[in-house]
């Protein structure tokens, strides 16, 4: 199969952009601040009679001084070497959904930009009616699942929410001593098993059948033990591929008197299709900003919105947002409550952004978004596979949302790896794609996750960029190793970043070495 | 239908790349991916859909007309999300395509978000008066249950000192980062007491609460009541003297007029940008950061994403990349420095303008405003008989104890709200030793005229 888009010349902004520290003048200011009116300045006196002397700043700080316009136009260039999804086909930004998140939801979400959320409940019924009912109404359907919390901000956070509950209930059943395991996949998100161990837990990790990549049952049922607290796995994997075991793997681990987390990061193309209850599962949670289309945001703010069985809802953290038939509650009074994850009663403005999505959808419009995103990942696959170099690794025929892909044999034929194809891709227009957690068990690998919103002259075009990129690999691999030629920056000294004596994560800090090493010449 | 957001829903498009895989339905594949008895057989139940952005805008606009807002309420609500002045750039940035779109993109192709990450690590160390900051995290009680973690890890031991004056839903997240499946991973987490004349830590019950199992001291300028922590220099010292870390977290809009917490002792910094030019969002806008010494120790034990600045092959060009990637669970899994995740990196850039436009002379004079008009409410409220400000030295927040007025706050709240007003967090609850006690906070927005009419109503309520 030949592709037959034609590839744009492309080449990302150049700004040469200094450091916002090195703009401006001294005396120059970017914004006024609200006016203190003289009777106060009369009545209270200076600020700093206020201050106990040991408390008062000696010195300013070494912020820039900007005119606005200069603020602006700066963060402007800085926008506009970014490559949003919003500019691009950035579908290879796999396990991410970069799905189209709809302009129409930014301006619902600023209704409530300005609101408290300590506000008294009589005055936050409509947004705790959007919260409770994106719950109960969308989630509970999708998932199967009872009971909702939205305070988690990023689906790390939620997982850690989902370990504490996990420890909650067997600290309550007086178990935790002997259970302080649990058990995760290789091709599950790596914060499956590193949020765990932040909670105290040992973590066992499987590997899938070398051939088929499939979730291996023998190796859980190996793992499961009166140790086992529970087990906390992505289904479809990174891999994409579906574990059609999973009911059986709840049921190991709930026969030890483990309990299922499920990490529904890639859950895109089985909205309406399969669920959380019907695989067994007591405990899980949907990223909002990725499934249900809010922005990614540069990366947050986010919400993992944790959802449990009823029997689990006690462990929630506070508050929980209830109905009581007539009003909203914010409900702390919880008595075996993990507490809280993060402050207050939500991501909120992600939650609302999540519900508008939801609503345009409704039940046809979100079995549709799993199956185009299915249809596209298997149309992408078609297309990747024609190309030279690339491989599909695992027997395992069907993938759901993404395929973990190999460019082990373009690296064996010509030098060329993931790493240096990544560099070069921009060079076309779209951005990097995502390659895989640590450590590899796949060879060179990348993971494109072409979700519902793109176009098949979007995939066609992708997949003509990766063949455009393969084809320098085979012909010039110097072009591609030495890429990127078109971006806004030449080549990075990438070893200065690990180096105590060079790295910088301030300006201050920056300076501070560039003074010494003149001083001492080296 | 054709969905709006759904090209390929186009039904010839379907077929077509249907027929190109080779099979004839979605159905299909389906069936060869999973089992039939973990099939949703049934299509879902879901309220009818909005598909029009017009109708859906409607719809969730009737929900939300139902609600108050603090631009058509006065309000003097803070604790841990605080109404602040956004200025206009900030929201423009906050919206732009390329940024709100961006999600994990490389050095190259998202430069500009890398660089925007380093020029807010780098003014946030600039307030602070630390080398190394690093990007936004979920908020203030995250930062602060790493920085503990941080602690422990860098001390070895498993016990760490929080005021008695915490916010208690900072303390409760604070828990949750200190506590462990294991009994041998988890640190212990003790209070200290405060002065009830002072509201400032009790140092002779420090002195007795500090061991050599003590891996760190934490402690807040302005405190959650609101007071100047003025005994900073002593804190730390009795921390180092032991052997444990100093840790101190602080709300960055305090920082043009307070000393930055390096200046007394702090080796490990945290606090929340909201403050910095992101809208409260109710809760969406808390945004924490950790800032340390550029120590590679410290640097070692960041869980969080590093930008660190550094050189291209071009002479004389910047480049940015991640700092010690290794640290973090994407590398490390299980055995990274805890966890990062997708946290909340527009409001790191959002709070980067912010800071960027108001410069020194911007910290300074919000600082002195806050100040200015947070004392000259409470000299107000003071005068309001049956009110009582119990303690003198605040920053933007402060105590209002109701005991003498015979009501209770949640009453007064009530009353205030009919009049439009959103009053003080009630504290009651959460510190039964202050009384009958609301939390103010009066910030630069608040004018003569507020703050006027907030105690005349006041007085009124409670007279």
């Amino acid at each position: 199969m030949t592709s037959s888009a034609k590839i744009r010349r492309y080449h990302a902004p150049v700004w040469n952009e200094p450091v916002i520290m090195e703009l401006g003048r001294s005396g120059e200011r970017g914004v006024a601040i609200p006016k203190v009116e003289p009777e106060i300045r009369r009545i209270v006196g200076s600020a700093d009679a206020h201050i106990p002397s040991e408390m008062r700043r000696r010195e300013p700080p070494h912020l820039p001084e900007l005119a606005q316009a200069h603020v602006l136009r700066h963060y402007l260039r800085l926008s506009q070497m970014t490559l949003g999804m919003e500019l691009n086909i950035d579908f290879g930004e796999g396990t991410c959904t970069m799905k189209y998140s709809p302009k129409i939801n930014e301006e619902l979400a600023k209704m409530i930009a300005d609101v408290h959320p300590l506000q008294a409940e009589e005055t936050l019924q409509g947004i705790l009616e959007i919260v409770y009912r994106f719950g109960h109404e969308f989630l509970r359907e999708i998932s199967g699942m009872d009971e909702f919390s939205f305070q988690a901000g990023g689906g790390s956070e939620a997982v850690f929410a989902n370990a504490c509950m996990i420890r909650k209930y067997h600290e309550l059943n007086g178990e935790l001593d002997q259970r302080n395991e649990i058990i995760t996949t290789i091709f599950s998100h790596p914060c499956d098993a590193a949020v765990p161990a932040t909670a105290g837990f040992d973590v066992i990790t499987l590997y899938p059948d070398e051939t088929t990549g499939l979730p291996d049952t023998e190796a859980l049922k190996a793992a499961v033990s009166k140790h086992t607290a529970g087990l906390m796995v992505t289904n479809p994997e990174d891999t994409g591929i579906f574990n059609p075991e999973i009911d059986e793997w709840t049921r190991i681990v709930h026969e030890v008197g483990g309990l299922c987390s499920y990490d529904q990061a890639n859950a895109n193309a089985l909205l309406g299709i399969t669920r959380a209850r019907e695989a067994g599962f007591d405990m899980g949670f949907f990223n909002l900003h990725k499934t249900f289309g809010s922005p990614h945001g540069s990366d947050g703010p986010a919400c993992g919105a944790v959802c449990v069985k009823k029997a689990f809802a006690e462990f929630l953290p506070v508050p929980v947002v209830t109905y009581d038939g007539k009003k909203y509650h914010l409900d702390y009074d919880r008595p075996h409550s993990i507490g809280k994850v993060r402050g207050f009663f939500g991501n909120v403005p992600v939650v609302l952004r999540a519900y508008a999505w939801a609503m345009s959808m409704g039940a046809e419009g979100l079995r549709k978004t799993a199956e185009t995103s299915m249809i596209n990942n298997s149309y992408l696959e078609k297309r990747l596979l024609s190309i030279r170099g690339v491989g599909k690794p695992f027997t395992t025929k069907r993938r759901v949302d993404q395929i973990r892909f190999s460019l082990q044999r373009m690296k064996e034929e010509t030098g060329v790896g993931v790493l240096d194809v990544n560099r070069r891709v921009i060079d076309y227009g779209i951005q990097s794609y995502f390659l895989s957690h640590h450590p590899w068990v796949v060879p060179e690998p990348f993971t494109p996750e072409p979700c519902e919103t793109y176009s098949k002259a979007d995939i066609d075009y992708w997949a003509a960029v990766l063949e455009q990129v393969s084809k320098e690999a085979y012909e010039n691999p110097d072009l591609v190793k030495s890429a990127p030629h078109n971006s806004s920056i030449s080549r990075l000294n990438e070893s200065a970043l690990d180096d105590p004596e060079k790295w910088a994560m301030t300006w201050r800090a920056y300076l501070g070495k560039a003074r010494r090493k003149a001083v001492s010449g080296v | 239908m054709v969905h709006p957001y759904i090209p390929n829903s186009v039904p010839e498009v379907t077929e077509e790349m249907l027929r190109e895989i080779g099979v004839s339905s979605s159905e299909e594949l389906y069936a060869e991916m999973i089992p039939d008895r973990l099939r949703l057989k049934r299509p879902m139940r879901l309220p009818e859909p909005l598909v029009s952005e017009h109708d859906l805008k409607r719809h969730v606009g009737e929900i939300l007309s139902k609600d108050g807002t603090c631009s058509n309420h006065l309000s003097f609500l803070g604790g841990g999300c605080w109404q602040h002045f956004v200025p206009a750039v900030c929201d423009e940035i906050a919206r732009r395509s390329e940024f709100i779109s961006a999600y994990s993109g490389e050095n190259y192709s998202d430069l500009g978000r890398f660089q925007a990450f380093f020029e807010f690590q780098s003014m946030i160390g600039e307030l602070v008066g630390m080398d190394v900051a690093c990007l936004t995290t979920y908020d203030w009680g995250a930062s602060a249950g790493n920085a503990i973690r941080m602690a422990s890890r860098l001390t070895g031991r498993k016990e760490v000192l929080v005021p008695r004056n915490i916010s208690p839903e900072r303390l409760a997240i604070i828990k949750n980062f200190a506590s462990s499946a294991r009994a041998s991973g988890r640190i212990g987490v003790r209070s200290v007491d405060f002065c009830l004349e002072t509201g400032m830590l009790d140092i002779e019950v420090l002195k007795k609460e500090m061991s050599s199992k003590t891996a760190g001291v934490y402690f807040e300028n302005p405190s959650y009541l609101g007071v100047l922590e003025c005994q900073g220099k002593e804190v730390s010292q009795i921390a180092h003297d032991k052997g444990a870390e100093c840790i101190v977290g602080v709300d960055p809009i305090s920082l043009g007029v307070l000393r930055p917490p390096a200046e007394y002792g702090a080796d490990i910094v945290c606090g929340d940008v909201q403050p910095l030019g992101v809208h409260m969002n109710c809760g969406g806008g808390l945004a924490g950061f950790i800032a340390s010494r550029d120590d590679p120790r410290y640097v070692g034990e960041y869980p969080t994403h590093l930008i660190s600045i550094t050189g291209t092959e071009r002479e004389g060009e910047y480049g940015f990349g991640h700092c010690r990637y290794d640290r973090t669970s994407y590398v490390a899994r299980e055995k990274a420095k805890d966890w990062v995740g997708t946290e909340t990196a527009l409001w790191t850039i959002v709070a980067a303008n912010y800071m960027a436009l108001m410069g020194p002379k911007g910290m300074r004079e919000v600082g002195e405003a806050i100040i200015q008009k947070s004392h000259y409410a409470a000299k107000l409220l003071s005068r309001v008989r049956g009110l009582r400000i119990p303690f003198s030295s605040f920053f933007k927040e402060f105590v209002v104890n109701f005991d003498k007025s015979g009501k209770n706050v949640q009453g007064i709240n009530k009353a205030l709200l009919k009049k439009g007003i959103f009053g003080g967090k009630d504290i009651s609850r959460e510190f039964p030793e202050l009384g009958k006690s609301a939390l103010y906070s009066v910030t630069e927005v608040h004018t003569k005229e507020d703050l006027e009419k907030l105690a005349e109503i006041l007085r009124r309520v409670v007279g």
